[in-house]
């Protein structure tokens, strides 16, 4: 039977050799251990021996040729054997000098037949984790795929994963995480949302912190933001809409008398949501001082339990990073939570001319368990006309 | 109670027992008696049992073997020692074609309850007539059993397993294992026929062995795992009935099948190991070529080197099952 003269693997990470020259022609008489042609890799250039002795038949790569590590290059018949075409000759144009052929270093172990150079244990893995053995570049004899190349064929994908770094949890992440998780799972959200035209609060806000009186530090006594008007706007609604400010516990229903907001403050690692108690009742000024307050101790982690625990309702605002409208989460025990947008200008239709007006989407999301859709809706038209004709709120 | 024994006094306990505790049981052979055996495995047992029951014969195997079947089923248990495995070639028509067939061929009305000893393979320097490794041929034989103990452990508790079987058993008895030492209990138990013994556990290569390979193939594995080649070395003890599952299962998990064995590679019991691998679900566990170590194609040869060199060393096993292990055949 005639031995086969393969492109050998002479390095690890070979995958295809080129033929630099043959030093025998078809036809010739070879002897067992004389060179054949020369390869070249990467890296290097080496002869390749006769593995028997014979005569020389079939050369299937030409000069130049790259050929992938495995493949039958010609065979050695002994003299007088019959000489059968047992290989296509390899085509140098494809697969194998194909410009991406070194990516795919594929049809490594494939002979001229076909069929693949694998061990029955490397097909069988391949077969279960969806390789394809023409991706595998065999690392046995004569390109062989054996279990470890079919294993770090499957393992390769994972390599190029970008890095990540492992993050502790801290106690307010687990709280948040597992706050939250709870409220979206157990609590049946709803969402409204409402335009509010803020041309009338723009102006109001505008003469009043015009008019705020100096300190004794010289300073401004209050600069009021369009947040502390949607605090006091929100309080007052829900004083007009008892039946939201309200929680739910499985035996009954709570319904609050004063309505206590919460302000989503975010500080680094996480948000505070601290508590401006009984807010229907306090003036702008009062209420923007607080805010303040409570605000910049959360962020240096310095509230008591009281100035974050409990509220009826939370107000989170995300207009200053240009959020034109989003929803929220309720936090327990809320039973409403009001996602307030940016204020942007848009033109709207007033007497059939397009009018340049200041508007902002507030989205209300409401516990279904205590709050219907229609007392929902109540409660943020209310908060619109509040927003809308803030001097209402001084009645 | 165990104490340390030779394999060759682990036999002769085996014999004791059997005859004292059955008095249909009784050996013959060639110089068993005052001679006290070739290889000394019945030593003075003619003085404690009488030359009616350690019998010597005449110089004929074949007549011998005639005897033994006749007396076995006559209802006797008789125990036939070869002098060399060698000359059971001469009794080969008692064997093959009356022991190994009469059960069968008489409708299961008879059997032949007969053991036959036979020292076996080279390494003693006694030549191509006196050193082969027969036992695949009679491991072809439906109707005989075929195991091949490589302890002294083994070689009492297959003996009088073969003694209480109700069919013919061949016990092929290594003749560099004579000397070997190991314990063995007091107390007259059996090792089943049929059953293999996992000898070192490893989860790289299965080295399946018989007789004194497996010491080659152990003393090898030590070797290997110097290399962080971890072996499986399974100590075929019999080879008909041939133990598959136990075979299967250590491919199984190892990938990697070695059979190395002193009868003549080709057509010998790791041709069938293979085989029988190939035929079964371990197949698709394969992850290299099986590797068969065996005899050289020749007789074993008188000169020692050649002797030597005839038949797999611990050296070879080593080279042979590193190559394999590390995916390079």
């Amino acid at each position: 039977m005639a031995t086969e003269v393969i492109m050998p693997k002479v390095d690890m990470d070979m995958a295809t050799g080129k033929i630099s020259k043959w030093h025998v022609a078809e036809g010739d008489a070879v002897k067992k251990g004389a060179p054949l042609f020369e390869i070249e890799t990467d890296k290097a250039a080496m002869e390749i021996d006769a593995p028997a002795d014979g005569v020389i038949r079939n050369i299937s790569a030409a000069e130049g040729a790259i050929v992938p590590v495995g493949t039958a290059v010609a065979f050695i018949y002994a003299p007088g054997e019959a000489v059968t075409q047992v290989s296509k000759p390899v085509d140098q144009s494809q697969p194998a000098t194909r410009p991406d052929a070194g990516k795919n270093s594929g049809s490594l172990a494939v002979p001229a037949s076909g069929y693949f150079r694998a061990t029955p244990l490397a097909k069988r893995l391949a077969r279960q984790s969806g390789v394809s053995l023409k991706d595998v570049s065999g690392s046995g004899p004569r390109g062989r795929i054996v279990m470890a190349d079919v294993k770090a064929a499957v393992v390769k994908p994972l390599q190029v994963l970008p890095q990540h770094d492992m993050v502790p949890v801290d106690s307010m992440r687990r709280t948040i995480a597992q706050r939250l998780t709870r409220s979206k799972q157990t609590i049946p959200h709803f969402y409204l949302t409402v335009t509010c035209d803020l041309t009338n609060l723009l102006n109001i806000r505008e003469s009043l912190n015009a008019k705020a009186p100096l300190g004794s530090d010289k300073s401004a006594l209050w600069k009021l933001s369009i947040n502390d008007f949607v605090i006091k706007a929100l309080a007052l609604s829900l004083k007009q809409t008892p039946e939201a400010n309200a929680t739910w516990t499985d035996d009954f229903i709570q319904r609050h008398h004063a309505s206590d907001v919460g302000v989503a403050v975010a500080i680094a690692g996480g948000l505070m949501t601290p508590v401006v108690r009984s807010a229907e009742t306090k003036t702008l000024s009062q209420i923007s001082t607080e805010v303040k307050d409570l605000a910049a101790r959360a962020r240096s982690r310095k509230l008591l339990p009281s100035e974050y625990q409990g509220g009826t309702t939370a107000i989170s605002n995300l207009g200053m990073y240009g959020i034109e409208e989003f929803t929220a989460i309720i936090n327990p025990p809320h039973a409403t939570i009001l996602a307030v947008g940016a204020a942007i200008e848009n033109f709207v239709a007033v007497n059939g001319q397009p009018v340049l007006r200041s508007q902002m989407k507030c989205t209300l999301s409401c516990d279904h368990r205590v709050v219907d859709g229609a007392v929902g809706a109540k409660l943020l038209q209310a908060f619109r006309s509040f927003i809308e004709e803030p001097a209402l709120m001084l009645a | 109670m165990s104490r340390e024994l030779s394999f060759a006094q682990a036999i002769q306990e085996a014999l004791a027992t059997a005859m004292e505790a059955d008095e249909r049981v009784f050996i013959m052979g060639e110089d068993i008696g005052v001679y006290g055996g070739a290889f000394q495995v019945t030593g003075d047992l003619v003085h404690r049992f009488g030359e009616d029951r350690v019998m010597d014969t005449p110089i004929s195997e074949l007549g011998a073997a005639g005897v033994a079947v006749g007396a076995a089923l006559a209802g006797s248990r008789p125990i036939l020692e070869f002098q060399f495995s060698d000359f059971a070639t001469l009794a080969m028509e008692q064997i093959v074609n009356q022991a190994a067939k009469l059960r069968f061929m008489l409708g299961g009305k008879v059997s032949v309850p007969l053991v036959m000893r036979l020292p076996c393979g080279s390494g003693t320097g006694a030549a191509a007539q006196h050193s082969q490794s027969l036992e695949a041929w009679l491991a072809h034989v439906p109707g005989l059993k075929v195991v091949q103990p490589s302890t002294p452990h083994d070689a009492k508790g297959l003996l009088l397993a073969a003694i209480d079987d109700p069919d013919p058993v061949m016990i092929f008895e290594h003749k560099l294992l004579y000397k070997i030492k190991g314990d063995v209990p007091e107390e007259a138990y059996r090792v089943p026929i049929g059953k293999a013994a996992i000898r070192r556990e490893g989860r790289d290569v299965t080295i399946v062995a018989t007789a004194i390979m497996v010491h080659r193939a152990l003393e090898a594995a030590e070797v290997l795992a110097g290399e962080g080649i971890e072996v499986e070395v399974i100590d075929l003890r019999s080879l008909r009935p041939l133990d598959k599952e136990t075979i299967i299962a250590s491919v199984m998990k190892t990938s990697r099948l070695a059979c190395v064995y002193e009868g003549v590679k080709t057509l010998g019991i790791g041709a069938e190991i293979s085989a029988m691998i190939a035929e079964s679900e371990a197949f698709d566990f394969l992850d290299a070529p099986i590797l068969r170590l065996g005899g050289a194609e020749v007789p074993i040869p008188y000169n020692p080197v050649l002797e030597k060199a005839a038949v797999p060393q611990m050296e070879n096993i080593v080279e042979q099952v590193r190559n394999l292990a590390r995916g390079k055949i």
